[in-house]
């Protein structure tokens, strides 16, 4: 599996001196509840979340990740439970919390009639960051979100990718310990959410920032969490590693497709440990994308003297994991179906 | 009351703020003040024009003090008009927050919460009397001759503030209320037409029975009287004390809907 390669490099470029933490867990919660009009959204999560990592929620629309991100920063009140962000506690002493966070939510929050520099600007006098401190501020993260040359512009005629680099620009301004960001991808082409995948973990690398990130998109928890919860109608259905969740489903399979029922038999016969669809005329066999098994695989197909038509390696994905957890998928059998989408 | 760490300082600095960010938008895109400014002129250059002649006929009396003129009977109530139009500012402004991200973020700093509302307010006041001049010097350009001294014109000033500040808390609440900017700048017309149920253009003597206990009875026609009674000396009577008493109600009347409203949604605040 190529996927823990990945994750180890972005983990060995460790930040070289984390701020000192006062508080190891920037997140906790425990119990958290919320129901609208009756019907409960959020029913009895506990998590923790420790400093300086990233932590996604993950989970269909519907889910309830927007209302978590609501609780804890300050917009809405839970109906039961305890929770502390940025070392306080979210319903005693909501500005002080409201003076460690940042929030970056899924609508955007700019003013579409104030220039990039301007909004930024409006950000740091409400901070009290003072006219020099404020400027140095508002030009360094023009600098660093790459705006520069659109600061003067008003952000109402910004593209979708830019007006989220300046969202999270003003969000930055305050220099939050946690920030949260709901969806920050959502609705942006391809190269913006690479973008704004290597802002944020920059966030994280370089300034020890904690940042608790909801998304629908498995490959952007993969691609950034430290530690994925999943999120499925108001409870936590799984939390973990993105490769502890991984392993959760005993995914991988190799499978062989033949182009007909007599190969299909064949092979189902040369591999007693196969599952055969003579519908799909394929053939699952369980195994990992390694050489020795390949290999295997197609030495027992050359002894029985079958001819496949094609082979696809299936690694388990977060996709797996997803539609195991969340019961949206329609089961086991999809598969080769999702065999044949190697989205990487 | 929640137990807000803020200073009064931070409170104040954070509402200037706010107003800074609300004049930008006010001079960067004063078309939305122009059509402020403009209904009322057109609604004096129609009816002095258009309905003045036949009009003035029914109105000579009241209009005793002045020359007789109708625009002198007019004018008054066409600036109470610029002051109602001012509120459709305030209300589509503070809805165009309220739907756009804007206002989440500001809630989840630590912001003086009464910021955001003062902020628009207060600037929606200063567009508001802003146009109200601009509504006077049009009216003396097309005849109107008051007979005030400074100390009249001072009052006449300080009574529309007062009108302004009541009209534009209302308008940040229906702002709030409002679904859509769309609705936000429809709530607030009949509030536009209100004047014209008092004494703006002719006198509530003149109208049938119900009509003219309501138009007699109104805010509007008290401070129009008084208005009327400042500029072009006509007998004010009660209607001073009335006018000052409405503005004063409407003003603390809206002002606590509004925070209300705006309250309403920052419910970790009340649990607090």
């Amino acid at each position: 599996m190529r996927d823990p390669l990945e994750k180890g490099q972005n983990g060995m470029t460790t930040p070289p001196t984390p701020p000192a933490p006062r508080d190891t867990v920037a997140i906790s919660v425990t119990g958290l509840r919320k129901s609208y009009g009756g019907r409960p959204v959020l029913d009895g999560i506990d998590l923790r979340v420790p400093e300086g990592t990233v932590f996604a929620l993950l989970g269909p629309n519907g889910a309830g990740k927007t209302t978590t991100v609501h609780i804890l920063s300050t917009l809405v009140a839970p109906d039961a439970g305890e929770a502390r962000v940025a070392g306080h506690d979210l319903l005693r002493e909501p500005d002080a919390v409201r003076a460690g966070i940042g929030v970056t939510g899924q609508f955007s929050a700019v003013d579409g009639l104030l220039t990039a520099r301007e909004n930024l600007t409006l950000m740091a006098d409400l901070h009290h960051l003072g006219r020099r401190e404020g400027r140095l501020r508002t030009e360094d993260l023009l600098d660093r979100f790459d705006l520069t040359d659109a600061a003067d512009r008003t952000a109402a005629t910004f593209s979708g990718g830019m007006r989220r680099k300046l969202d999270l620009a003003m969000t930055l301004v305050g220099a939050p310990r946690v920030v949260f960001l709901d969806e920050p991808t959502t609705g942006l082409d391809p190269r913006s959410r690479r973008v704004m995948w290597e802002i944020i973990r920059e966030l994280v690398d370089d300034d020890g920032v904690t940042v608790f990130l909801t998304t629908q998109y498995l490959e952007e928890a993969d691609r950034l969490a430290d530690r994925i919860a999943v999120l499925d109608r108001g409870g936590l259905v799984a939390e973990g590693t993105p490769e502890e969740l991984k392993r959760r489903v005993p995914g991988a399979h190799i499978s062989l497709r033949f182009a007909g029922p007599d190969g299909l038999a064949a092979a189902t016969a040369a591999f007693r440990t196969g599952t055969a669809d003579p519908e799909g005329l394929t053939l699952r066999i369980p195994g990992d994308d390694s050489v020795p098994t390949l290999r295997a695989v197609l030495d027992v197909l050359d002894h029985a003297a079958v001819h496949a038509e094609s082979l696809t390696v299936h690694t388990p994905d977060l996709d797996d994991v997803f539609l195991s957890l969340t019961g949206t998928g329609t089961g086991s059998g999809t598969g080769t179906g999702s065999g044949k989408e190697p989205a990487r | 009351m929640t137990p807000f760490t803020h200073t009064l300082p931070h409170t104040v600095a954070d509402s200037l703020t706010m107003l800074r960010r609300n004049l930008k938008h006010a001079r960067r895109y004063p078309s939305l003040t122009a059509s402020v400014v403009m209904t009322p002129v057109l609604m004096l250059l129609l009816f002095t024009y258009v309905f003045g002649g036949a009009l003035g006929a029914g109105v000579d009396a009241p209009a005793s003090g002045s020359g007789g003129e109708y625009v002198d009977y007019l004018a008054p109530g066409i600036i109470l008009m610029a002051a109602t139009s001012g509120a459709l500012v305030t209300a589509v402004g503070v809805c165009v927050d309220m739907t756009e991200g804007i206002v989440n973020r500001f809630r989840t700093m630590a912001v003086s919460r009464s910021a955001f509302l003062t902020g628009h307010v207060v600037s929606s006041v200063i567009q508001t009397m802003l146009s109200i001049v601009c509504v006077v010097a049009v009216a003396l350009l097309v005849g109107f001759r008051p007979h005030a001294g400074p100390v009249e014109w001072l009052a006449a000033a300080g009574l529309m503030t007062l009108l302004t500040f009541a009209l534009t808390w209302i308008a940040a609440g229906i702002g709030l209320v409002a679904r859509n900017p769309e609705s936000a700048s429809n709530i607030p017309l009949p509030l536009q037409f209100l004047p014209f149920l008092g004494s703006a253009v002719v006198p509530p003597e003149s109208m049938p029975a119900g009509l003219r206990w309501f138009a007699e009875y109104q805010p509007f026609t008290s401070v129009n009287e008084t208005l009327r009674g400042l500029l072009t000396g006509t007998e004010i009577g009660t209607n001073g004390i009335t006018a000052l008493a409405w503005c004063l109600a409407l003003t603390l009347t809206g002002y606590l809907w509004a925070r209300t409203v705006f309250h309403r949604g920052t419910a970790a605040d009340r649990r607090a």
